[in-house]
């Protein structure tokens, strides 16, 4: 696959025969698609290979997490190849620089962010290729044959070849220029639930997470990381770490101490051995002391996100007016699978096996922590335990990395439950503070938030002004609200914070919408008829909200002790409103029955879009009834799913 | 010696070592799972002597001599009644908890043939999964207990 040497038109290109036959296609895959190119060498991203035992394999270069890419992103190839979706193969692609376009899986971006035309045009030239050659070996016109699960078909004469018997004659075929792409109408297998690739290996214990990577004369350790934010080692003794059965080295690193044994439990009794001296980071909060911080800066003007009409005015002359302050806290990923990573570093190449959501940061990062050039580091990407977005960092790669430069052996980094509760990068914690009005014919007439929010230190912190990040899903807020204010409050907190599932909009989703339902309630409307009314103009919005309450029997009768709450969100290009049927038991609340309506566009797999709703449906409800990570003297007090879920 | 999916195995470890890192890190079977290492999570169940248990908070010493059945051991070919069922509701997401919420089910099921959502609920409510599969776990059970009984 390295030998790509030619151009070929705009944007595709054929690598002619492979080992075996066959036929190769690479297709650039830009992140926003371009008329056209720019001079230079051309970098194929995606690879289809058809071979001449007629399998068809599909290199996926985005990661597996359990968003289920490694079965979507091949069906949009195989839609357009028209191929026996059973004949489909998928490999993993390692890391690269540039070859499969950007690999980062996260925002959403998969299929969204640029896979989708490219990936259906590769596709489509593929098989136009496969006709073409057809054609060319029975002496009829292009325009007489067709295409038909993995074989191309005369229906003049009733001949048919199959992709296999045609791969080799395919590669000798000009790229197309330009591809017939199949109106969405035509699809045939994009919108149907083909069984998931990874499902059979799940079931079977054969999947391999990182954690579960296993390369020869491999050791395994695990890492003690400092308890308080900041803080580095200042001295350790090491022995009777040393003294535990199976633990055969103790090195420093950057990220802490680490304890190389036999075993991975050898490694974590020899960590609870460990005596450290901690150097003392000067981080020392509490989180009533972070959340009074927040607090007292949303006292103060921020810098402005959102400033439609005049809320200030409109504000100080309503009749009707509500205030409310939120809070929201600081949240851990919590992985199922903890952090970890298997490298193996040699003078003059490095190895690396990662859960990451990242394959060519933890390329870059290997590189810059080894001095190795980029080329000469191997990035294998494993399945993912859970990744929303806590697997975009490459901390836990480092730990990997620098262990086994110290003890010149490939090493398994995993780190305990524990390690990996404090040593997250959070969801930030924010501060909002709402006031609104309704005018007399009860409609929302102005509505001013400013929020205090973490920004998110992975990013590398610093910056001024409005944090993106922070703002989504408030300041880009749907409703059509006449006078419309937000701004925002820098908070400098040395609580590292990261991507959390849906980012911003999962703590600014949840306010908004709470706050919207007090409006509501002052005005004494029906919450999904007040925001309907503000969604005039975004009749998709105003669908997703209408078929939810529909089929969720707003406006009927509710069971005695229950009742009814709607809300929506827009984030994402996904379009989502549910309404929750709870009750109070005993000050708890208790969720009977959840509504969804979603609306994201083309669907490749309803299976994979419904088990995507309903998991973040019990994501949402965890962080919302439970979910909070508390800091004490700079450190966090949760360990394990004992206090934390 | 242990005895693991029908099969006799030596290992040399000290006796209070977990079975867990036994299975994953001296014998090869990284199906079954290292979540919390408290008993909170279920990601490491495997059956002894045809019951759940978990297998962080049992010590070698103690599994010796009873059968050790993992995730890799359930069957051959995919072909236990709770694995076909997983496949058909295509229940996994991200995988990592999946074998824990398995050998849950299959123990739940070799005791209880046609268990309700409740003693499913809280049969299965010791594996934690944070993709939130708990939906399609329900329904794959109850298609399981189906097709065992058919």
């Amino acid at each position: 696959m390295s030998a790509i040497t030619k151009v070929d038109r705009r944007e595709f290109l054929k690598l002619g025969a492979v080992a075996g036959g066959g036929l190769i296609l690479g297709v650039y895959l830009p992140e926003a698609r371009p008329t056209t190119h720019a001079a230079g060498p051309f970098q194929p991203n995606a690879f289809i290979r058809i071979d001449s035992d007629g399998a068809v394999t599909i290199w996926v270069g985005r990661v597996e997490m359990g968003q289920g890419v490694r079965t979507a992103l091949p069906m949009i190839v195989a839609e357009e190849l028209d191929a026996d979706w059973a004949s489909v193969r998928v490999v993993q692609a390692d890391a690269h620089p540039t070859k499969y376009g950007r690999q980062g899986t996260y925002g959403s971006t998969s299929v969204r962010g640029g896979a989708w035309l490219p990936l259906r045009t590769a596709g489509a030239s593929a098989r136009e290729m496969l006709l073409a050659a057809a054609a060319a070996r029975w002496d009829v016109g292009v325009s007489d044959c067709r295409t038909e699960s993995g074989r191309v078909v005369h229906d003049g004469s009733g001949r048919e070849l199959s992709y296999a018997e045609l791969a080799d004659e395919a590669a000798e075929q000009p790229v197309p220029e330009d591809p017939h792409l199949k109106d969405p109408s035509e699809f045939r297998l994009i919108g149907t639930r083909p069984s998931l690739v990874d499902t059979p290996l799940h079931v079977s214990g054969r999947s391999t997470f990182g954690i579960d990577v296993r390369v020869p004369d491999m050791l395994h350790a695990t890492v003690v990381h400092c308890p308080a934010f900041g803080g580095s080692v200042e001295r350790f003794d090491a022995a009777a770490a040393r003294g535990v059965s199976g633990v055969l080295d103790v090195v420093e690193i950057s990220g802490g101490v680490a304890v190389v044994a036999q075993s991975t439990w050898a490694a974590f009794q020899g960590a609870e051995a460990l005596d450290i001296t901690w150097s003392r980071s000067g981080f020392s909060m509490s989180s009533a002391e972070i959340a009074a911080d927040l607090e007292r800066l949303t006292e103060s003007e921020g810098a402005i996100a959102r400033d439609d009409g005049d809320a200030q005015t409109a504000l100080a002359q309503a009749t009707r007016r509500i205030e409310a302050t939120y809070e929201a806290p600081y949240l851990a990923h919590a992985t199922m699978e903890p952090m970890n990573c298997t490298a193996d570093v040699r003078p003059d190449r490095c190895e690396v096996w990662a859960p990451t959501q990242n394959p060519q940061g933890t390329q870059a990062a290997t590189a810059r922590i080894t001095g190795l050039p980029v080329e000469s580091v191997t990035v294998h990407v494993t399945y993912l335990g859970c990744g929303w977005g806590r697997r975009s960092s490459t901390d836990f790669v480092q730990d990997a990395v620098e262990t086994s430069m110290k003890v010149g052996k490939p090493v398994q980094v995993v780190w305990t439950r524990e390690e990996d509760m404090q040593h997250d990068f959070y969801r930030p914690t924010a501060c909002h503070r709402l006031e609104g009005a309704v005018d007399t014919r009860g409609r929302a007439s102005a509505l001013r938030l400013r929020i205090a929010c973490t920004p998110i230190s992975v990013r590398g912190g610093g910056g001024s002004g409005v944090d993106r990040n922070s703002v989504n899903g408030a300041a880009d807020m749907a409703y059509d609200i006449p006078n419309l204010f937000v701004d925002y409050c820098r908070p400098d907190i040395a609580v590292p914070t990261g991507y959390w599932r849906s980012v911003g909009a999962s703590q600014n989703t949840f306010i908004v919408e709470s706050f919207i339902d007090e409006l509501a309630h002052l005005a004494g409307r029906d919450p999904v008829e007040f925001r309907l009314e503000m969604l005039g103009h975004r009749p998709r919005l105003r669908h997703v909200l209408e078929l939810a309450a529909e089929e969720s029997g707003w406006g009927t009768p509710v069971t005695a002790g229950r009742a009814r709450g709607a809300a929506l969100v827009e984030n994402k290009g996904g379009l989502v409103a549910q309404v929750a049927e709870v009750s109070l038991e005993d000050s708890r609340v208790r969720v009977h029955r959840v509504t969804c309506g979603a609306d994201c566009g083309q669907i490749i797999h309803p299976g994979i879009a419904e088990a995507q709703m309903t998991g973040s449906i019990v994501c949402g409800l965890t962080a919302a009834l439970y979910g909070e990570i508390t800091i004490a003297a700079g450190r966090v007090r949760q360990g394990n799913f004992d206090d934390y879920r | 010696t242990l005895r693991v999916n029908g099969t006799t195995r030596r290992v040399d470890v000290e006796p209070d070592t977990p079975l867990l890192w036994v299975l994953r890190d001296h014998l090869g079977l990284t199906g079954t799972k290292y979540g919390c290492g408290i008993a909170e999570c279920g990601a490491c169940t495997v059956h002894l002597d045809g019951e759940a248990e978990l297998s962080c908070q049992l010590s070698v010493a103690r599994a010796a001599g009873r059968e050790i059945t993992t995730i890799e051991g359930l069957s051959e070919d995919l072909s236990h009644p709770v694995q076909q069922a997983w496949i058909a509701e295509d229940v996994p997401q991200c995988g990592y908890c999946q074998s824990g919420q398995i050998m849950t089910a299959a123990a739940l099921l070799s005791q209880n043939p046609a268990p309700g959502d409740d003693e499913i609920d809280r049969a299965m409510s010791a594996v934690l999964c944070r993709c939130g599969t708990y939906q399609r776990i329900r329904q794959a059970v109850h298609r399981a207990a189906r097709e065992a009984a058919r």
